[in-house]
């Protein structure tokens, strides 16, 4: 049995504007083990991307507990989140949000020059990300000079580079046609077969049916969480 | 702190905004050019008046008689008294305090027509009689022969040092006046030397450069004042309050010349009094100027603290991103820092070299215009110049400025919740 490396329990999260407030997330529960490769879908306004936020640590929760690989996560400092997200998380955004000023190569080095690795080693380590996702010859193009595929790309070897736990995808395809997304999503299996747990926001079909796991958000609670049979065939 | 990617980042952001940058950086600069300018005046200032008292005693009084305003021991008041050799002995006896004391004769000056002459040449010149004791209070370049000596006033000699004023008028250029006459209020005297007054900020006398000295003894003599003693000047031993010891001296002048003691009859000015309350008003110029300087300053970081904001909250999205991939609070506040103390330090930098440079030029253009000015006359600038300390003291104080500056946009791109600065568009 593999050991769990997100466990959340009866997780709520409002938002509140003025006297208006928003119950997004009512009480979720989910375990998600080491090696998985889950897609959570739903519609717009069914607590997905708000679900990946806090299990991104990049917003907080009301009630409820979130463990990442065992430990509690709750109201941190942003110090200390700041931390574990570079060390346990790697996003991938549907925009890309690779910064524009720097070269690939630099926007993949990112995360090792909050770690304090020197410049010259974490370009070094960039490089070899880049040249496993088949970008080597564009390390030092800028974003601008660059097609969404290979942004996508430059953006998972950035989300890879600090060795994180679990890959962190908000509708990674979502800015791409067809068949860069499903290189996007080949890529993101390879990744998944190293060990990485990786968890995917999507809304559309073809791309949650290439994961493992799919589940299913309705109005901030779980209204499915099925094994993808089609997909453990071929496995 | 030197990474490149740290200011790789600052790099883009001006160079994105260069008018934005520059205008907001011309604040900074303003401040600091102000700051210099003026101080660089100010050390101007006080180098000229200082300078044109370089060597006056500063533990000097002098004291001169007045007409008494009340009636004493049978004598009326509105009673015109001199001071006499007796006093100047008796202060000296009985007042140890006293270092030195120097009386002098205020000679006429004929306000009609010349009263020296040497050959075809004349002019008119104040004739004092001194003690070789003047030239320790006030003392004189000597650029011919030597000062008036004791033998001169044992003596009573019939000889004279002029002022340099004196000697351009009577003599040739270069000639030798040692040993030659001039004939001064009727009387032939030698020269013994000529003098260049060091103090030309304190006149005594009308300028002195244009003053004849002759022995006290000979003038009391020749020109029959007795044992008259027009004013004095004194000077006071090392550790003593020169308003004190002059307190006293007038009161024993005062029970010598049955004169009331809490009448005035006499007036009297005290050199250390005046040099402190100049060095006072140094102090509350050179406050006024960093007042100024400092508030320019602060009007400039607040420009750049405005701009930062700016920045920032351009930047929003990018640094949400930052935060997602790593980047902690403290990373990015010191990326905010380091862009604003850059940015006001360059300026600031700027603004020293120029205000150095504005410092230099108007440095030699005082300089020309002093040498084409007659010599002894009242300095008040001389040798602007930014001091060490105020090049030091204003890079500080630009590191700080940046540092405030740059503060309150830093907290604020770190307030913003991660997931809701990566949304900002």
């Amino acid at each position: 049995m593999k050991n769990s490396i997100i466990k959340i329990e009866s997780l709520h999260k409002s938002y509140f504007s003025g006297e208006n407030s928003l119950h997004v997330l009512k009480g979720l529960n989910l375990e998600i083990k080491e090696g998985e490769m889950v897609s959570i879908m739903g519609s717009s306004g069914s607590g997905k991307s708000t679900l990946l936020n806090i299990l991104g640590i990049l917003d907080s929760y009301d009630k409820g507990s979130y463990y990442l690989d065992g430990m509690f996560i709750d109201d941190m400092s942003e110090t200390k989140a700041a931390k574990y997200r570079n060390r346990y998380i790697g996003f991938v955004f549907q925009s890309f949000n690779l910064i524009s000023f720097k070269n690939a190569m630099e926007n993949v080095a990112l995360p090792l020059y909050y770690q304090n690795v020197n410049r010259k080693k974490r370009n070094e380590i960039a490089l070899q990300y880049l040249d496993k996702l088949g970008l080597k010859d564009w390390a030092h193009h800028l974003p601008s000079e660059l097609s969404g595929g290979q942004k996508q790309r430059i953006a998972i070897a950035r989300s890879l580079i600090s060795q994180p736990r679990v890959i962190l995808a908000d509708e990674p395809t979502g800015a791409l046609d067809s068949k860069t997304s499903n290189e996007v999503m080949e890529i993101l299996k390879e990744v998944n077969k190293t060990g990485i747990t990786v968890i995917i926001v999507t809304h559309e079909e073809e791309i949650s049916s290439k994961t493992n796991r799919i589940i299913r958000l309705r109005d901030g609670v779980i209204e499915s969480d099925k094994v993808n049979s089609k997909i453990l065939s071929y496995v | 702190m030197f990474d490149k990617d740290r200011w790789q980042e600052i790099f883009i952001a001006i160079k994105q905004n260069k008018l934005r940058s520059a205008l907001t950086a011309f604040g900074v600069f303003w401040g600091i050019l102000m700051l210099v300018v003026m101080s660089g005046s100010s050390n101007g200032l006080v180098n000229g008046i200082t300078h044109g008292m370089r060597s006056f005693a500063t533990n000097s009084a002098f004291i001169w008689t007045d007409v008494t305003n009340k009636p004493y021991k049978g004598f009326q008041q509105g009673r015109r008294w001199n001071f006499t050799n007796e006093d100047v002995e008796m202060i000296k006896e009985q007042i140890p305090e006293i270092d030195v004391v120097a009386p002098r004769l205020r000679g006429w000056r004929s306000s009609s027509g010349h009263n020296v002459h040497r050959g075809t040449n004349s002019g008119t010149f104040n004739i004092n009689g001194d003690y070789p004791e003047y030239n320790r209070i006030d003392p004189s370049e000597m650029i011919y022969g030597r000062f008036i000596n004791q033998i001169d006033i044992n003596n009573r000699r019939k000889v004279c040092i002029i002022g340099e004023r004196v000697y351009e008028v009577l003599f040739d250029e270069g000639e030798n006046p040692i040993g030659e006459y001039i004939k001064a209020g009727g009387l032939y005297y030698q020269v013994i030397g000529v003098f260049k007054p060091t103090n030309p900020n304190i006149q005594m006398d009308g300028n002195k450069s244009e003053n004849i000295y002759i022995p006290f003894s000979t003038m009391q003599r020749v020109y029959n004042y007795g044992n008259t003693v027009h004013y004095m000047g004194i000077t006071v031993k090392d550790g003593y309050d020169v308003g004190d010891v002059t307190e006293r001296v007038m009161s024993l002048i005062k029970r010598n010349n049955f004169i009331a003691p809490d009448d005035d009859a006499m007036g009297h000015v005290n050199v250390q009094e005046l040099v402190r309350s100049m060095n006072y008003m140094f102090i509350g110029i050179s406050v006024l100027i960093w007042i100024v300087g400092i508030g320019t300053l602060i009007a400039g970081a607040v420009g750049i603290s405005n701009i930062m904001l700016v920045v920032v909250r351009e930047r929003t999205k990018e640094i949400g991103i930052q935060r997602a991939i790593g980047a902690r609070p403290r990373t990015i506040v010191s990326q905010i820092l380091t862009e604003s103390v850059f940015l006001t330090t360059i300026a600031g930098f700027l603004g020293l070299a120029f205000g150095t440079l504005v410092i230099h030029f108007a440095d030699l253009f005082i300089t020309h215009i002093n040498s084409q000015r007659p010599p002894d006359e009242f300095i008040f600038i001389r040798d602007p110049q930014v001091g060490l300390g105020i090049a030091l003291a204003a890079l500080v104080m630009l590191v700080v400025t940046g540092l405030i500056a740059g503060f309150i946009p830093a907290r604020k791109a770190v307030r913003v919740k991660p997931i809701d600065a990566i949304r900002h568009e």
